[in-house]
């Protein structure tokens, strides 16, 4: 765009129905995380959280390692970003347990990321000398390299747990239904919509959606991640206000022929 | 230092993004305008990282080889088409005709379509295992995947217009209208809004260093 | 025998695929294919679009996702050229450099267009969305020269084009992320260009909200949307062909689903009635 500067606006007026809602946004998810600081807030059992505990479990009986597959995805992804957060309790359980922890990585500096959230933990736990930083490294970029190279694994290792979390796509069918061959206890979670059926299809537990990006809130309780997830889901709440309220006046507009209404509600959500 | 500096670059560039997006002017005011000058250090950066990852992936590989690790004739074979398929590019050109285009077109491409293909394959067998009707919400979804099924090919909506007791429901009505446009449309909105302000509250998080697994831990 | 059913070997199940998909393209069926709204709506905006006129295509995918996303790449530029309209070809995918520019100069060729003047390409471009962003604001930062390595300058097909803005109507055929909703993101949300394009059929699901709130002008799902679009401009090639295997492999899912539900509650009959649980 070759605007000159005496012709550039201050501000984007276009934008400012974008600018509320971020703003409005922002402060509450600011008060729900300075109350998250002063009480508890009750936040519901996501099933696939709950099922953590007993995959790794499960793991352990069996002798065989929990292998957890962090997405396709790089870092500047928010779903690797909450996988990883995952990964760190996940990792916090197999140290506890003695179990190995394998995790394949579709991008290197997922994978450097990978080993520092890992070993974090382990020495969070008190198990730095167990951590292998061989057991999570980079496979390929390429999504179905990445996938034969995990479905590899999986016929080798064997493992008893298998946790798919993060950005997935055409390929998250392969995988599930190659770690269902294996026997193992699946647990899934991402935000892609289209692999969601899949996932459900094939795997023992699934976080759907949001779930994902509230799961590390509900694991570690940590005031300010429990404030900013009642944050969004009050966001939610008032979209669904404001969509039940659009929709009752548009059609009341429509029967009354308040043409003037309806253009207004329009030019607030226009985007 | 090692977590402030990039808790700080962070903030710095997010905010600068936003700025730009909201007030046009005040991102103008520098020369260049600082949006633009983060948008290509991003993109080299971008650029960058197949380095890494190449770099990485030689690494990974080596050490396995040099310990003789169990599979590590696989990993030998990586490396040498990692690095024939780097030289042919490199010294041969990537274009029309070239080595690089042959491994591409005649190796790359044919085992990555297969990989694919495999889809068909485990979709027919995982339908088979796990589309039961066992709950209200499983039956439901269980008509909805037949019809869809059917009525998307060719093959389908021939023979829907041939059987009498549904000639009378037009399939594309029913499909476009009700199944695609009407309730998958509907879920599909709500898994994309509550992913959105998901993905705001996050991206929030980051900006403002409350969130900081992307360092490496806590 | 219920139960021999109800745990089909994977193998049995997987010959059978093999068998619907492979046997229909020796025998084609040839049952016509009547196009959806959401792919006429492509069709119409291109008709209705005089000649000069410029459009973008981003080619985002790669070769697994080739055999949906290209037959519709191939059937809009085919339409496009027939209408006399400019087209400008790039990847955001780095495996579909490659694989856009064959299909251009293929295309290009095919309908005796010059490059340059009728269409170019312009390779790929990294930083996936953020290289749409860049794009936005001006193409000459991001693609100084075209995928040989030519200075754009020198190409007359970009002369009056300075950015996304500057083009009639955007394209992105998608097989995955970076795609489709990264381009409604900025090329319609920001820059408020008409976007319309193609994807995997497993992605097409997700893009209906959009259709329904005008930001996606249009859609091809999967290879069922390119082979609508070959109906459309009167030319079917190998997505109209691959149809038929398609459909014939849907039924063949379509009953395993049936029979495994008939089976379980077979199953679950004679357990009830024999006292089990």
């Amino acid at each position: 765009m070759d605007l000159s500067q005496s012709q550039m606006a201050w501000f984007n007026l276009d934008k400012l129905n974008n600018f509320i809602g971020i703003f409005l946004f922002t402060a509450l998810i600011a008060w729900f995380i300075f109350h998250a600081r002063h009480r508890s807030l009750f936040i519901r059992k996501i099933a696939g959280l709950s099922a953590i505990d007993e995959a790794v479990g499960r793991a352990t009986e069996m002798g065989r390692p929990v292998l957890y597959v962090p997405g396709l995805q790089d870092v500047d992804n928010i779903q690797t970003l909450a996988a990883l957060s995952i990964l760190g309790h996940v990792a916090e359980k197999t140290a506890e347990y003695e179990t190995p922890l394998l995790c394949p990585c579709c991008r290197s500096v997922v994978m450097s990321t990978a080993q520092e959230v890992v070993r974090e933990s382990y020495i969070r736990v008190g198990k730095a000398d167990d951590f292998v930083r061989d057991n999570i490294r980079y496979l390929s970029d390429d999504q179905f390299g990445y996938v034969a190279g995990v479905d590899g694994l999986m016929i080798r290792e064997k493992p008893a747990a298998i946790f798919f979390m993060g950005p997935f796509y055409a390929e998250s069918l392969i995988l599930a239904e190659t770690g269902h061959s294996t026997g193992a206890i699946q647990i899934a979670g991402t935000a892609e919509a289209s692999q969601l059926p899949f996932f459900v299809a094939a795997c023992d537990y699934t976080l759907i959606g949001e779930e994902l990006y509230a799961a590390s809130a509900c694991l570690s309780r940590d005031p300010v991640q429990v404030g900013s997830l009642k944050g969004q889901d009050a966001g939610k709440a008032i979209i669904l206000g404001a969509i039940l309220l659009s929709c009752l006046l548009i059609t009341l507009s429509q029967i009354f022929g308040w043409s003037g209404l309806e253009e207004t509600i329009r030019a607030v959500f226009r985007t | 230092m090692k977590r402030q500096l990039p808790i700080f670059i962070t903030f710095i560039a997010g905010i600068t993004m936003i700025i730009q997006f909201f007030l046009p002017r005040l991102e103008h005011a520098t020369v260049p305008p600082l949006g633009d000058l983060f948008l290509n250090w991003f993109l080299i950066i971008f650029a960058f990282a197949y380095i890494l990852g190449g770099a990485s992936l030689v690494v990974v590989n080596f050490s396995k080889i040099a310990k003789s690790a169990p599979g590590w004739g696989y990993n030998a074979v990586l490396l040498v088409g990692l690095f024939g398929t780097l030289a042919a590019g490199l010294f041969g050109g990537i274009n029309e005709g070239s080595l690089f285009r042959y491994i591409f077109n005649y190796v790359f491409t044919p085992l990555s379509a297969t990989m694919f293909a495999l889809l068909a394959f485990f979709i027919a067998s995982a339908a088979f295992r796990a589309f039961k009707a066992k709950t209200m919400e499983a039956t439901l979804l269980l008509i909805a995947a037949l019809i869809v099924m059917i009525g998307q090919v060719p093959l389908g909506q021939a023979l829907w217009s041939h059987l009498p007791f549904l000639k009378g429901i037009s399939l594309n009505i029913l499909i476009d209208d009700w199944i695609m446009n009407g309730f998958n449309a509907a879920g599909q909105r709500a898994i994309i809004l509550g992913a959105s302000l998901g993905l705001i509250s996050m991206s929030l998080k980051i900006l403002l260093g409350i969130e900081r697994s992307y360092l490496g831990g806590d | 025998m219920f139960w021999r059913l109800l745990n089909l070997d994977r193998k049995v199940i997987f010959l059978l695929v093999l068998a619907a998909a492979g046997i229909p393209l020796f025998f084609p069926l040839n049952i016509g294919i009547k196009p959806s709204q959401p792919v006429k709506n492509i069709y119409n905006f291109i008709e209705k679009l005089s000649p000069g006129k410029n459009i973008l295509i981003s080619f985002d995918y790669g070769p697994s996702t080739r055999i949906e996303c290209a037959p519709m790449a191939a059937a809009v530029m085919r339409q496009a050229f027939r209408r006399g309209l400019r087209v400008v070809g790039l990847t955001i995918w780095p495996e579909g450099a490659a694989l856009a520019s064959d299909l251009l100069k293929r295309v290009g060729k095919e309908c005796g267009k010059e490059y340059g003047r009728d269409y170019l390409d312009l390779g790929y471009k990294p930083g996936n969305e953020m290289a749409i962003l860049a794009l936005s604001k001006g193409i000459q930062t991001i693609c100084p020269r075209d995928a040989a390595g030519t200075p754009i300058e020198e190409f007359p097909i970009l002369s009056g084009i300075r950015t996304l803005r500057d083009f009639d109507l955007i394209l992105s055929f998608s097989g995955g992320f970076p795609g489709l909703t990264d381009w409604i993101t900025i090329a319609q949300a920001q820059c408020h260009r008409p976007v319309a394009g193609g994807c995997t059929a497993v992605i097409a699901s997700q893009l209906y909200p959009y259709i329904n709130s005008g930001q996606l002008l249009g859609l091809m799902g999967g290879l069922k949307g390119a082979a609508e679009y070959e109906t459309l401009i009167g030319q079917p090639e190998e997505a109209c062909l691959a149809m038929d295997a398609q459909g014939v492999t849907h039924f063949l899912i379509a009953g395993l689903i049936l029979l495994s539900n008939l089976v379980f509650f077979a199953t679950r009959k004679k357990k009830k009635r024999s006292g089990g649980a």
